[in-house]
Protein backbone atom coordinates (compact mmCIF):
# COMPACT_ATOMS: atom_id res chain seq x y z
CA UNK A 1 0.00 0.00 0.00
CA UNK A 2 1.78 3.45 -0.79
CA UNK A 3 3.32 5.16 0.61
CA UNK A 4 6.32 3.14 0.29
CA UNK A 5 8.61 5.40 2.59
CA UNK A 6 11.44 4.50 0.34
CA UNK A 7 13.18 7.92 1.34
CA UNK A 8 13.02 6.78 5.26
CA UNK A 9 13.92 3.02 4.52
CA UNK A 10 17.08 4.31 2.63
CA UNK A 11 17.78 6.61 5.34
CA UNK A 12 17.56 3.96 7.93
CA UNK A 13 19.57 1.64 5.53
CA UNK A 14 22.01 4.59 5.89
CA UNK A 15 21.64 5.21 9.81
CA UNK A 16 22.33 1.28 10.42
CA UNK A 17 25.42 0.88 8.30
CA UNK A 18 27.01 4.13 9.70
CA UNK A 19 25.94 3.27 13.09
CA UNK A 20 28.28 0.00 13.38
CA UNK A 21 30.54 0.83 10.36
CA UNK A 22 33.47 1.70 12.71
CA UNK A 23 33.06 -1.06 15.61
CA UNK A 24 32.28 -3.66 12.98
CA UNK A 25 35.38 -2.72 10.63
CA UNK A 26 37.75 -3.09 14.34
CA UNK A 27 35.96 -6.21 15.32
CA UNK A 28 35.68 -7.74 11.91
CA UNK A 29 39.37 -6.80 11.55
CA UNK A 30 40.42 -8.24 14.96
CA UNK A 31 38.27 -11.12 14.54
CA UNK A 32 40.42 -12.60 11.86
CA UNK A 33 43.80 -11.63 12.97
CA UNK A 34 43.34 -13.49 16.46
CA UNK A 35 41.35 -16.29 15.01
CA UNK A 36 44.13 -16.69 12.46
CA UNK A 37 46.66 -16.66 15.29
CA UNK A 38 45.27 -18.81 17.90
CA UNK A 39 44.43 -21.46 14.72
CA UNK A 40 48.38 -21.77 14.00
CA UNK A 41 49.49 -23.65 16.77
CA UNK A 42 46.66 -26.30 16.28
CA UNK A 43 47.64 -26.96 12.93
CA UNK A 44 50.99 -26.67 12.99
CA UNK A 45 51.67 -29.15 15.26
CA UNK A 46 50.24 -31.47 12.26
CA UNK A 47 52.27 -29.46 9.91
CA UNK A 48 49.42 -27.98 8.40
CA UNK A 49 49.79 -24.41 8.61
CA UNK A 50 49.52 -24.34 5.06
CA UNK A 51 45.76 -25.13 5.68
CA UNK A 52 45.01 -21.48 7.37
CA UNK A 53 44.40 -19.61 4.70
CA UNK A 54 41.26 -22.20 3.95
CA UNK A 55 40.30 -22.79 7.71
CA UNK A 56 39.99 -19.24 8.57
CA UNK A 57 37.78 -18.28 5.31
CA UNK A 58 35.44 -21.58 6.26
CA UNK A 59 35.32 -20.08 9.50
CA UNK A 60 34.87 -16.86 8.62
CA UNK A 61 32.65 -16.96 5.35
CA UNK A 62 30.54 -19.53 7.44
CA UNK A 63 29.78 -18.05 11.08
CA UNK A 64 32.43 -15.25 12.45
CA UNK A 65 31.34 -13.19 9.85
CA UNK A 66 27.29 -13.29 10.01
CA UNK A 67 27.52 -13.87 14.10
CA UNK A 68 29.66 -11.36 14.81
CA UNK A 69 27.94 -8.78 12.54
CA UNK A 70 24.71 -9.19 14.19
CA UNK A 71 25.66 -9.09 17.42
CA UNK A 72 27.69 -5.76 17.14
CA UNK A 73 24.02 -4.16 15.13
CA UNK A 74 22.29 -6.22 18.48
CA UNK A 75 24.10 -3.75 20.52
CA UNK A 76 24.20 -0.69 18.18
CA UNK A 77 21.34 -0.94 16.20
CA UNK A 78 18.93 -2.60 18.01
CA UNK A 79 19.78 -0.73 21.16
CA UNK A 80 19.37 2.23 18.99
CA UNK A 81 16.08 1.71 17.24
CA UNK A 82 14.34 0.32 21.11
CA UNK A 83 15.47 3.75 23.16
CA UNK A 84 14.43 5.66 19.78
CA UNK A 85 10.85 3.91 19.77
CA UNK A 86 10.58 3.89 23.81
CA UNK A 87 11.34 7.84 23.34
CA UNK A 88 9.21 8.71 20.75
CA UNK A 89 6.35 6.59 22.14
CA UNK A 90 6.73 7.95 25.84
CA UNK A 91 6.74 11.73 24.42
CA UNK A 92 3.71 10.95 22.57
CA UNK A 93 5.38 11.44 19.02
CA UNK A 94 3.89 7.79 18.01
CA UNK A 95 0.74 9.05 19.03
CA UNK A 96 0.84 12.28 17.28
CA UNK A 97 1.87 10.71 13.91
CA UNK A 98 -1.07 8.25 14.55
CA UNK A 99 -3.72 11.32 14.95
CA UNK A 100 -2.24 12.75 12.11
CA UNK A 101 -3.61 10.38 9.56
CA UNK A 102 -0.54 8.33 9.08
CA UNK A 103 0.38 5.03 10.39
CA UNK A 104 3.10 5.07 12.53
CA UNK A 105 3.38 1.39 12.67
CA UNK A 106 4.27 1.14 8.93
CA UNK A 107 6.69 4.51 8.92
CA UNK A 108 8.47 3.17 11.72
CA UNK A 109 8.60 -0.44 12.55
CA UNK A 110 7.89 -1.69 8.67
CA UNK A 111 10.54 1.08 7.42
CA UNK A 112 13.20 0.02 10.44
CA UNK A 113 12.64 -3.40 10.25
CA UNK A 114 13.19 -3.61 6.50
CA UNK A 115 16.27 -1.54 6.76
CA UNK A 116 18.43 -4.19 9.12
CA UNK A 117 17.01 -6.73 6.93
CA UNK A 118 18.74 -5.34 3.87
CA UNK A 119 21.92 -3.49 6.11
CA UNK A 120 23.21 -6.43 8.35
CA UNK A 121 23.81 -8.69 5.11
CA UNK A 122 26.04 -5.87 3.12
CA UNK A 123 27.58 -5.26 6.92
CA UNK A 124 27.98 -9.19 7.08
CA UNK A 125 29.84 -9.37 4.06
CA UNK A 126 31.89 -6.05 4.68
CA UNK A 127 32.70 -8.04 7.95
CA UNK A 128 34.33 -11.06 6.26
CA UNK A 129 36.27 -9.01 3.90
CA UNK A 130 37.28 -7.26 6.63
CA UNK A 131 37.97 -10.23 8.81
CA UNK A 132 39.59 -11.51 6.06
CA UNK A 133 42.68 -8.93 5.57
CA UNK A 134 43.42 -9.32 8.72
CA UNK A 135 43.82 -13.17 8.58
CA UNK A 136 45.92 -12.62 5.73
CA UNK A 137 48.40 -9.90 7.49
CA UNK A 138 49.31 -12.43 10.34
CA UNK A 139 49.42 -15.26 7.72
CA UNK A 140 51.80 -12.48 5.36
CA UNK A 141 53.27 -12.12 8.91
CA UNK A 142 54.10 -15.03 9.65
CA UNK A 143 54.25 -17.69 6.70
CA UNK A 144 54.96 -14.77 4.17
CA UNK A 145 52.35 -15.91 2.06
CA UNK A 146 51.08 -14.05 -1.07
CA UNK A 147 48.11 -11.92 -1.09
CA UNK A 148 47.34 -14.05 -4.64
CA UNK A 149 48.02 -17.50 -2.97
CA UNK A 150 46.23 -16.54 0.22
CA UNK A 151 43.37 -15.59 -1.72
CA UNK A 152 43.03 -18.70 -4.15
CA UNK A 153 43.55 -20.88 -0.74
CA UNK A 154 40.57 -18.79 0.75
CA UNK A 155 38.19 -19.51 -1.74
CA UNK A 156 38.99 -23.08 -2.66
CA UNK A 157 37.24 -24.79 -0.03
CA UNK A 158 34.17 -22.26 -0.25
CA UNK A 159 30.67 -23.63 -2.05
CA UNK A 160 27.88 -21.77 -3.49
CA UNK A 161 25.81 -23.20 -0.26
CA UNK A 162 28.87 -21.49 2.08
CA UNK A 163 27.67 -18.51 0.54
CA UNK A 164 23.83 -19.13 0.62
CA UNK A 165 23.42 -19.65 4.12
CA UNK A 166 25.94 -16.98 5.28
CA UNK A 167 23.69 -14.50 3.41
CA UNK A 168 20.65 -16.33 5.02
CA UNK A 169 21.35 -16.55 8.53
CA UNK A 170 21.94 -12.24 7.86
CA UNK A 171 19.16 -11.57 6.93
CA UNK A 172 17.35 -13.36 9.25
CA UNK A 173 19.49 -11.85 11.79
CA UNK A 174 18.87 -8.72 10.85
CA UNK A 175 15.27 -9.23 10.51
CA UNK A 176 15.59 -10.28 14.09
CA UNK A 177 17.41 -7.45 15.06
CA UNK A 178 14.96 -5.00 13.48
CA UNK A 179 11.89 -6.41 14.86
CA UNK A 180 13.10 -7.00 17.89
CA UNK A 181 14.49 -3.37 18.57
CA UNK A 182 11.19 -2.10 17.06
CA UNK A 183 9.14 -4.36 19.48
CA UNK A 184 10.45 -3.43 22.72
CA UNK A 185 10.36 0.17 21.98
CA UNK A 186 7.28 0.71 20.22
CA UNK A 187 5.37 -1.10 23.14
CA UNK A 188 7.36 0.33 26.18
CA UNK A 189 5.38 2.55 28.69
CA UNK A 190 6.30 3.39 32.13
CA UNK A 191 8.29 6.71 31.17
CA UNK A 192 11.92 7.59 31.27
CA UNK A 193 12.43 3.70 32.88
CA UNK A 194 10.79 2.18 30.03
CA UNK A 195 13.18 3.69 27.31
CA UNK A 196 16.01 2.38 29.17
CA UNK A 197 14.46 -1.46 29.38
CA UNK A 198 13.14 -1.17 25.97
CA UNK A 199 17.09 -0.25 24.63
CA UNK A 200 18.05 -3.05 26.76
CA UNK A 201 15.69 -5.47 26.33
CA UNK A 202 16.46 -5.16 22.45
CA UNK A 203 20.02 -5.91 22.95
CA UNK A 204 19.62 -8.65 25.24
CA UNK A 205 16.48 -10.76 23.19
CA UNK A 206 17.89 -9.89 19.71
CA UNK A 207 21.25 -11.50 21.21
CA UNK A 208 19.43 -15.05 22.39
CA UNK A 209 17.57 -14.99 19.34
CA UNK A 210 20.26 -14.82 17.21
CA UNK A 211 22.20 -17.47 18.86
CA UNK A 212 19.47 -20.01 18.74
CA UNK A 213 19.07 -19.00 14.93
CA UNK A 214 22.32 -19.41 14.75
CA UNK A 215 22.02 -22.84 15.67
CA UNK A 216 18.75 -23.74 13.94
CA UNK A 217 20.64 -22.79 10.41
CA UNK A 218 23.82 -24.37 10.93
CA UNK A 219 21.59 -27.90 11.48
CA UNK A 220 19.33 -26.81 8.67
CA UNK A 221 22.23 -26.12 6.73
CA UNK A 222 24.19 -29.49 7.73
CA UNK A 223 21.30 -31.37 6.03
CA UNK A 224 21.77 -30.35 2.50
CA UNK A 225 26.09 -30.50 2.74
CA UNK B 1 -8.18 38.37 28.86
CA UNK B 2 -11.37 38.70 28.03
CA UNK B 3 -13.24 35.79 25.77
CA UNK B 4 -13.79 37.17 22.32
CA UNK B 5 -17.27 36.64 20.73
CA UNK B 6 -17.55 33.32 18.98
CA UNK B 7 -19.78 32.70 16.43
CA UNK B 8 -21.67 29.39 17.59
CA UNK B 9 -24.06 27.04 16.16
CA UNK B 10 -25.87 25.43 18.99
CA UNK B 11 -27.86 23.19 16.41
CA UNK B 12 -25.05 21.94 14.95
CA UNK B 13 -23.16 19.35 17.71
CA UNK B 14 -19.32 18.69 15.90
CA UNK B 15 -19.34 15.70 19.40
CA UNK B 16 -22.11 13.98 20.77
CA UNK B 17 -20.74 12.52 24.09
CA UNK B 18 -23.59 9.71 26.04
CA UNK B 19 -22.84 7.08 28.97
CA UNK B 20 -19.18 7.30 28.25
CA UNK B 21 -17.21 5.00 30.76
CA UNK B 22 -13.58 4.14 30.87
CA UNK B 23 -11.71 2.23 33.14
CA UNK B 24 -7.65 0.98 33.71
CA UNK B 25 -7.94 -2.16 34.94
CA UNK B 26 -9.81 -1.78 38.66
CA UNK B 27 -9.59 2.35 38.39
CA UNK B 28 -12.55 3.27 37.04
CA UNK B 29 -11.80 6.64 35.31
CA UNK B 30 -14.84 7.93 33.62
CA UNK B 31 -17.93 7.23 35.15
CA UNK B 32 -21.15 7.88 32.66
CA UNK B 33 -19.99 11.10 30.93
CA UNK B 34 -22.13 13.25 28.27
CA UNK B 35 -20.88 16.06 26.48
CA UNK B 36 -21.88 18.30 23.62
CA UNK B 37 -19.47 20.16 21.44
CA UNK B 38 -21.04 23.00 19.45
CA UNK B 39 -19.98 24.10 16.10
CA UNK B 40 -17.94 26.89 16.26
CA UNK B 41 -17.39 26.61 19.90
CA UNK B 42 -14.46 26.28 22.57
CA UNK B 43 -15.16 23.83 25.45
CA UNK B 44 -12.93 23.64 28.57
CA UNK B 45 -12.96 20.49 30.68
CA UNK B 46 -11.14 21.68 34.18
CA UNK B 47 -10.73 19.27 36.53
CA UNK B 48 -7.63 18.07 38.93
CA UNK B 49 -4.91 16.04 37.58
CA UNK B 50 -5.88 12.23 37.30
CA UNK B 51 -9.53 12.87 36.53
CA UNK B 52 -9.32 11.05 32.89
CA UNK B 53 -9.52 14.66 31.50
CA UNK B 54 -7.12 13.41 28.97
CA UNK B 55 -8.32 10.00 28.92
CA UNK B 56 -11.23 11.64 27.11
CA UNK B 57 -9.91 13.46 24.17
CA UNK B 58 -8.21 10.44 23.36
CA UNK B 59 -11.40 8.84 23.33
CA UNK B 60 -12.50 11.02 21.31
CA UNK B 61 -9.29 11.21 18.83
CA UNK B 62 -9.84 7.33 18.49
CA UNK B 63 -6.15 6.69 20.23
CA UNK B 64 -7.99 4.95 23.06
CA UNK B 65 -11.64 3.18 23.03
CA UNK B 66 -14.45 3.64 25.87
CA UNK B 67 -15.55 0.58 27.37
CA UNK B 68 -19.01 1.88 27.41
CA UNK B 69 -21.07 4.50 25.78
CA UNK B 70 -21.39 6.02 22.52
CA UNK B 71 -19.11 8.67 20.78
CA UNK B 72 -20.25 10.26 18.41
CA UNK B 73 -17.36 12.62 16.27
CA UNK B 74 -18.35 14.82 12.73
CA UNK B 75 -20.91 11.89 12.37
CA UNK B 76 -18.94 8.78 13.37
CA UNK B 77 -19.47 6.72 15.55
CA UNK B 78 -15.95 6.10 17.20
CA UNK B 79 -17.22 2.62 18.42
CA UNK B 80 -17.80 1.41 15.07
CA UNK B 81 -15.77 3.16 12.30
CA UNK B 82 -13.67 1.30 9.93
CA UNK B 83 -10.25 1.65 10.43
CA UNK B 84 -9.90 3.77 6.85
CA UNK B 85 -12.70 6.09 7.76
CA UNK B 86 -10.57 6.47 11.22
CA UNK B 87 -7.74 7.49 9.20
CA UNK B 88 -9.51 10.36 6.98
CA UNK B 89 -11.28 11.21 10.32
CA UNK B 90 -8.53 11.99 12.21
CA UNK B 91 -7.34 14.68 9.67
CA UNK B 92 -10.41 16.48 10.49
CA UNK B 93 -8.97 16.88 14.46
CA UNK B 94 -6.55 18.22 15.64
CA UNK B 95 -4.64 17.32 18.58
CA UNK B 96 -2.48 19.60 20.27
CA UNK B 97 -0.41 17.22 23.10
CA UNK B 98 0.87 18.81 26.45
CA UNK B 99 4.38 18.22 25.74
CA UNK B 100 3.94 19.64 21.99
CA UNK B 101 4.79 15.52 20.72
CA UNK B 102 7.22 17.33 17.84
CA UNK B 103 9.64 14.84 16.09
CA UNK B 104 12.81 15.07 17.81
CA UNK B 105 14.60 14.35 14.64
CA UNK B 106 13.38 16.99 11.65
CA UNK B 107 13.38 20.30 11.77
CA UNK B 108 10.67 22.48 12.47
CA UNK B 109 9.40 22.88 8.53
CA UNK B 110 9.97 19.30 8.43
CA UNK B 111 7.89 18.80 11.53
CA UNK B 112 4.66 20.85 9.99
CA UNK B 113 5.38 19.08 6.20
CA UNK B 114 5.35 15.61 7.95
CA UNK B 115 1.09 15.25 8.22
CA UNK B 116 0.72 17.58 4.41
CA UNK B 117 2.98 15.21 2.64
CA UNK B 118 0.83 12.30 4.00
CA UNK B 119 -2.54 12.89 3.49
CA UNK B 120 -2.48 15.78 0.77
CA UNK B 121 -1.36 14.01 -1.97
CA UNK B 122 -0.51 15.77 -5.43
CA UNK B 123 0.57 18.89 -3.86
CA UNK B 124 3.41 20.50 -5.10
CA UNK B 125 6.84 21.41 -3.43
CA UNK B 126 5.88 25.23 -3.73
CA UNK B 127 1.95 24.52 -2.05
CA UNK B 128 4.03 22.61 0.14
CA UNK B 129 6.37 25.74 0.84
CA UNK B 130 3.20 27.90 1.08
CA UNK B 131 1.55 26.26 3.45
CA UNK B 132 4.18 25.63 5.88
CA UNK B 133 5.22 29.03 6.14
CA UNK B 134 1.65 30.63 5.85
CA UNK B 135 0.91 28.17 9.43
CA UNK B 136 4.07 28.96 11.02
CA UNK B 137 3.68 32.67 10.41
CA UNK B 138 -0.02 32.36 11.94
CA UNK B 139 1.46 31.09 14.97
CA UNK B 140 4.32 34.12 14.68
CA UNK B 141 7.63 31.23 14.70
CA UNK B 142 8.08 32.18 11.00
CA UNK B 143 11.94 32.74 12.04
CA UNK B 144 12.22 29.03 13.31
CA UNK B 145 10.98 27.37 10.25
CA UNK B 146 15.00 25.73 10.12
CA UNK B 147 15.43 24.97 13.60
CA UNK B 148 15.55 21.47 15.74
CA UNK B 149 12.51 21.08 18.00
CA UNK B 150 15.31 21.04 20.45
CA UNK B 151 16.18 24.37 20.44
CA UNK B 152 12.94 26.08 20.65
CA UNK B 153 11.51 27.13 24.64
CA UNK B 154 8.42 25.42 25.79
CA UNK B 155 6.03 27.87 24.39
CA UNK B 156 7.32 27.93 20.93
CA UNK B 157 7.01 24.00 21.10
CA UNK B 158 3.59 24.54 21.98
CA UNK B 159 3.17 26.81 19.14
CA UNK B 160 4.47 24.88 16.47
CA UNK B 161 2.55 22.14 18.06
CA UNK B 162 -0.75 23.64 17.51
CA UNK B 163 0.77 24.88 13.84
CA UNK B 164 1.23 21.22 13.06
CA UNK B 165 -2.29 20.22 14.04
CA UNK B 166 -3.36 23.77 12.06
CA UNK B 167 -1.83 22.99 8.48
CA UNK B 168 -4.67 19.79 7.84
CA UNK B 169 -7.18 22.53 8.51
CA UNK B 170 -8.84 20.36 11.03
CA UNK B 171 -12.64 21.19 11.96
CA UNK B 172 -12.13 20.25 15.49
CA UNK B 173 -8.55 20.87 17.98
CA UNK B 174 -8.29 19.23 21.02
CA UNK B 175 -5.98 20.90 23.14
CA UNK B 176 -3.92 18.70 26.23
CA UNK B 177 -3.13 20.95 28.53
CA UNK B 178 -2.03 23.99 26.67
CA UNK B 179 -0.48 25.94 28.88
CA UNK B 180 1.09 23.38 31.48
CA UNK B 181 4.72 24.58 32.64
CA UNK B 182 4.60 27.84 30.91
CA UNK B 183 5.04 31.39 32.33
CA UNK B 184 2.27 33.31 33.29
CA UNK B 185 3.09 35.77 29.98
CA UNK B 186 3.54 33.00 27.01
CA UNK B 187 0.48 31.32 28.79
CA UNK B 188 -1.55 34.13 28.08
CA UNK B 189 -0.19 34.11 24.52
CA UNK B 190 -1.30 30.39 24.26
CA UNK B 191 -4.74 31.39 24.84
CA UNK B 192 -5.01 34.26 22.87
CA UNK B 193 -3.46 31.88 20.06
CA UNK B 194 -6.30 29.37 21.40
CA UNK B 195 -8.73 31.98 20.25
CA UNK B 196 -7.30 33.03 17.76
CA UNK B 197 -7.45 29.87 16.14
CA UNK B 198 -11.25 29.64 17.01
CA UNK B 199 -11.87 32.84 14.97
CA UNK B 200 -9.30 32.53 12.03
CA UNK B 201 -9.86 29.08 11.01
CA UNK B 202 -13.55 28.47 12.30
CA UNK B 203 -12.70 25.59 15.03
CA UNK B 204 -14.93 23.72 17.53
CA UNK B 205 -12.31 22.58 20.46
CA UNK B 206 -12.03 21.18 23.66
CA UNK B 207 -9.41 22.42 25.98
CA UNK B 208 -8.10 20.65 28.73
CA UNK B 209 -6.56 21.85 31.49
CA UNK B 210 -6.47 22.83 35.15
CA UNK B 211 -5.56 26.38 34.21
CA UNK B 212 -8.24 28.72 36.01
CA UNK B 213 -7.14 31.58 33.35
CA UNK B 214 -7.04 29.87 30.95
CA UNK B 215 -10.31 28.21 31.34
CA UNK B 216 -11.60 31.91 31.52
CA UNK B 217 -9.95 33.26 29.26
CA UNK B 218 -10.47 30.48 25.91
CA UNK B 219 -13.90 28.89 27.13
CA UNK B 220 -17.09 29.43 25.68
CA UNK B 221 -18.13 27.09 28.05
CA UNK B 222 -16.65 25.09 31.13
CA UNK B 223 -17.35 21.63 31.93
CA UNK B 224 -15.80 20.49 35.38
CA UNK B 225 -15.18 16.90 35.56
CA UNK B 226 -15.43 15.67 39.24
CA UNK B 227 -15.22 11.86 40.01
CA UNK B 228 -15.67 10.29 36.33
CA UNK B 229 -18.09 13.16 35.81
CA UNK B 230 -18.91 16.40 34.39
CA UNK B 231 -20.60 17.95 37.68
CA UNK B 232 -20.85 21.19 36.34
CA UNK B 233 -21.25 22.52 32.84
CA UNK B 234 -21.98 26.17 31.76
CA UNK B 235 -19.79 29.64 31.54
CA UNK B 236 -17.00 30.05 33.30
CA UNK B 237 -19.11 32.38 36.15
CA UNK B 238 -22.18 29.92 36.03
CA UNK B 239 -19.55 27.03 36.55
CA UNK B 240 -17.76 29.15 39.44
CA UNK B 241 -21.49 30.52 41.24
CA UNK B 242 -21.87 27.36 43.35
CA UNK B 243 -21.47 26.00 47.01
CA UNK B 244 -20.69 22.45 45.99
CA UNK B 245 -18.06 21.55 48.22
CA UNK B 246 -16.30 19.62 45.69
CA UNK B 247 -16.05 22.54 43.34
CA UNK B 248 -15.50 25.61 45.55
CA UNK B 249 -11.99 24.46 46.55
CA UNK B 250 -10.40 23.94 43.21
CA UNK B 251 -11.54 28.67 42.99
CA UNK B 252 -10.73 29.29 45.96
CA UNK B 253 -7.27 31.39 44.94
CA UNK B 254 -4.90 31.41 47.85
CA UNK B 255 -1.75 33.30 47.89
CA UNK B 256 1.16 32.41 49.70
CA UNK B 257 3.55 35.47 50.79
Amino acid sequence: MPPYEFKEIMRQVYETGVRSFTLITLTGFITGFIFTKQSRPSLAAFGATSWLPSLVSIAILRALAPLVTALIASGKVGSSIGAELGSMRVTEQIDAMEVSGTKPFKFLVVTRVLATTIAIPVLATYTAFVALIGGYLNVAGNEGTSYRAFMSSVFDPITFLDFESSLIKSIVFGFTIGIVGCYQGYYSNKGTEGVGKAANGAVVTAMFLVFIEEIIIVQITGWFR
Amino acid sequence: MSKPKANIDYKNPVITIRGLYKAFGSMQVLRGIDLDLYQGENLVVLGRSGTGKSVLIKIISGLLRADKGEVNVLGHNMDTIPEKELQELRIRIGFSFQNSALYDSMTVRKNLEFPLVRNRKGMTRKEINKATETVLDAVGLLHTINQMPVELSGGQRKRVGIARTLILNPEIMLYDEPTAGLDPITCIEINDLINEVQQRFNTSSIIITHDLTCAKSTGDRVAMLLDGQFQRVGTFDEVFDTNDERVKPFFEYKFVD
